[in-house]
């Protein structure tokens, strides 16, 4: 039995590791511009030395598809953290209105501090995401003690969802034009324009932020469950819930900040992971959770910029068209053994 | 001498609110308390609030001498360790690994198991019986199985004191004893100590070494069960008002029929039980006797007949009582007699069916007499 689970564990990782890989080159590879791998390795080597691809590679394809591979990552693991924390399958920071929150937040602090020519850098944007995160996850706490039900709570999520959505048009409304552009492209879930920069700020915070959950695992395997056995197990509930709660909005904040919101990728995936691995083990799900999301996303992007070349899709277009129906498998089956 | 467990002016609820105030509580190490009371009156309060679930509202609970509000949650739950009502939620879990997350509070920061925990898991399921189902998912099991899981992990955590919330409700009759015995075995076996709550009043009579009454604002009675189980007060404690509960045999008889006795019964060592809950069934009151007060029938009689014709054990029956039996057969219709053999000591009883039977009553026998030559047959 142990035996079998950690190869399966082992064979999961490979096959998510690889998928990582495999993606992650296609995604470099292919474009407006095809790029062989001779010609990256030449570039890499300075043999070759054709300037136009070089500047595509270095200056849009890698930062875009780290940055890919990187929030992936951090949705599927603010996802995974969310269902955990509502012990609900189909909770994720889209359904639950957190990414729609952020996006207000930034959205306002956008248009006002443009509107006076402030220059606004990668951590402004987070900080002013994270505060959105934060305030559209508050109102979904205090509804979740009142409305019980995992379908209800995501009803108010989508709900609250709504409300950040429609106050984020009406600020675009009185937007200048040229902000307008911007925020329309990135209020869609956009990973086009990331640079090296942005990059090195997110890869920094959900390098820590990952960290973080990585070592909160043997609590969180507790929590899952149910609050009672793990409080009998010694755990910390309230400093463990409040770390969630941080910790999974920090990661919506992120990706918000830098590409907008992005549907279902939150959701689907540690379902997905989940049913790869056969465990609901933090330790092993964490890590594989985030392996997951990079594929999915990396998947996704690769379709979003060149399914209908040169018009890039928006992302969230992709994630949902292979998001949502894992959302609606896994609401299937939990129908199906409640009726057992 | 000190008790092992102690609370002290113990106050539990909800919200600061509190529902039971001044508990007192004194255990030994490896004694079984169980918790009796009607639904909601707080026993699940006080088995939470032990287990640190719940804040105390007031007072100290004290294990070995030291408070438990001074303990840490990793010390707390190394010494405490139980099963509650609530479900476990699981995914993709195996038993064993349920059983296995009792050792949460033993295993590094990571929570690895390592060999010497895989062997506390193991000899855990041993325990309990749920080895053949080791593998199977935690969610697929009935609900008997599902509760020994739950045994199994809270023994794992190699708890001094194990806190148990209606442990036995899903358990068949084979799995209540059987889990009742587990109890036993630990507490020999390594001095645990058993906190419950239970609702069969009479495996709690037959396993608890103390028994906490619990019903309103304070707690009624704590004692040994033969201090708890006296005649009338169960009856009070959980209010009941159809049917009777018998503290000295702990069985239970449902709403006796009223109205004017239409039966007369002839009963005696235990002949006559099942005979009076069928015309407790039809809605039939009834007179019955005559019976020695030590008679397997008596407890039954007493709770569903409309009369008993009762007298001193070891006595012969008195003339002038078989004349106050017949003039009650008189009054009723039919008779139905459920001996077949009558002792020395039931002659009275024999007088009776003969004089039933003279008097044309419609007589009714549930065996067949025995002549006797068959009563040779038997001897």
């Amino acid at each position: 039995m142990q035996k079998r689970r950690k190869y399966r564990y082992f064979v999961t990782f490979l096959f998510l590791g690889i998928g990582v890989f495999f993606f992650f080159a296609l995604n470099i590879c292919i474009g407006s511009v095809n790029i062989t791998l001779s010609d990256i390795a030449g570039t890499l080597t300075g043999q070759k030395n054709s300037e136009t691809i070089a500047r595509i590679l270095w200056d849009i394809r890698l930062p875009r598809t780290m940055a890919v591979m990187i929030l992936g990552g951090a949705l599927a693991l603010a996802g995974y953290l969310l269902q955990t924390f509502f012990h609900n399958p189909i909770a994720g920071p889209f359904v639950l209105g957190i990414s729609s929150g952020a996006k207000m937040v930034v959205a306002l602090v956008m248009v006002f501090l443009m509107g006076r020519a402030v220059r606004v850098t990668s951590t402004d944007m987070i900080l002013a995401a994270f505060i959105g995160a934060m305030l559209s996850m508050g109102f979904v706490l205090i509804l979740s003690q009142r409305i019980k039900g995992m379908s209800m709570l995501v009803v108010s999520g989508v709900m609250i969802g709504y409300i950040c959505s429609a106050i984020t048009e009406l600020v675009v409304t009185f937007a200048d034009d040229a902000d307008i552009v911007n925020l329309h492209n990135w209020s869609q879930g956009s990973f086009s324009g990331i640079t090296w920069e942005n990059v090195k700020v997110m890869a920094l915070v959900v390098c820590i932020t990952f960290i973080t959950v990585f070592l909160l695992s043997k609590p969180l395997g507790a929590y899952q469950l149910g609050e009672i056995y793990a409080q009998n197990m010694g755990v910390n509930i309230r400093l463990l819930r409040i770390s969630l709660v941080i910790l999974s909005s920090i990661l919506s904040a992120c990706i918000v900040a830098f590409v907008g919101p992005i549907s279902f990728v939150g959701i689907a995936t540690p379902h997905l992971v989940k049913k790869l691995l056969g465990t609901a083990t933090p330790i092993w799900m964490i890590p594989a959770c985030f392996l997951g999301g990079s594929v999915f996303c990396l998947f996704c992007d690769l379709l979003a910029r060149n399914l209908l070349a040169p018009t890039e899709l928006s992302i969230s277009t992709v994630t949902a068209i292979f998001g949502a129906p894992v959302v609606l498998w896994v609401m299937a089956k939990r129908k199906k053994e409640r009726s057992v | 001498m000190e008790y092992y467990f102690k609370t002290e002016q113990l106050s539990v609820g909800y919200q600061s609110e509190p529902l039971i105030r001044d508990i007192e509580i004194g255990l030994n190490k490896g004694e079984i308390l169980t918790l009796i009371g009607p639904n909601g009156a707080g026993k699940s309060t006080i088995l939470k609030s032990i287990a640190r679930q719940l804040k105390l509202i007031d007072g100290v609970v004290y294990l070995d001498k030291k408070d438990l509000a001074q303990m840490s949650g990793t010390e707390i739950s190394q010494k405490i360790s139980g099963v509650f009502t609530e479900k476990l939620k699981t995914e993709l879990m195996s038993c064993e690994d349920v059983v296995a997350t009792g050792r949460y509070p033993y295993t590094g920061h990571f929570g690895i198991l390592s060999k010497v925990d895989y062997a506390v898991v193991e000899e855990a399921m041993e325990l309990v019986h749920v080895t053949e189902i080791r593998n199977l998912d935690f969610t697929k099991i009935s609900d008997g199985q599902r509760q020994r899981v739950m045994l199994a992990r809270a023994i794992c955590q190699e708890p001094e004191i194990i806190i148990l919330d209606e442990p036995t409700s899903f358990l068949d009759v084979k799995y209540k004893l059987e889990f009742l015995s587990v109890l036993q075995e630990l507490r020999i076996k390594k001095g645990l100590t058993v906190i419950m709550s239970i609702h069969e009043l009479e495996l709690a009579e037959r396993v608890s070494d103390k028994i906490l009454c619990v019903n309103g604002e304070y707690v009624e009675r704590l004692g040994k069960p033969e201090e708890i189980f006296k005649s009338g007060y169960i009856k009070s404690l959980f209010g009941i008002e159809t049917g009777t509960f018998d503290e000295e045999n702990s069985s239970m008889e449902l709403e006796a029929a009223t109205g004017e006795p239409e039966v007369f019964v002839i009963a005696g060592d235990g002949t006559g039980r099942s005979v009076y809950r069928m015309l407790q069934r039809k809605g039939t009151s009834f007179i019955t006797g005559i019976l020695y007060k030590n008679d397997l029938d008596y407890p039954v009689a007493k709770a569903l007949a409309t009369d008993v014709i009762e007298t001193e054990s070891f006595e012969p029956i008195k003339e002038l009582l078989l004349k106050e039996a017949k003039e009650k057969l008189d009054g009723c219709k039919r008779v139905i007699c459920c001996k077949n053999v009558f002792g020395t000591f039931e002659k009275a009883n024999e007088e009776l069916l003969t004089y039933a039977k003279e008097k044309g009553k419609d007589v009714e026998m549930t065996r067949q007499i025995m002549t006797s030559n068959d009563r040779k047959g038997m001897v």
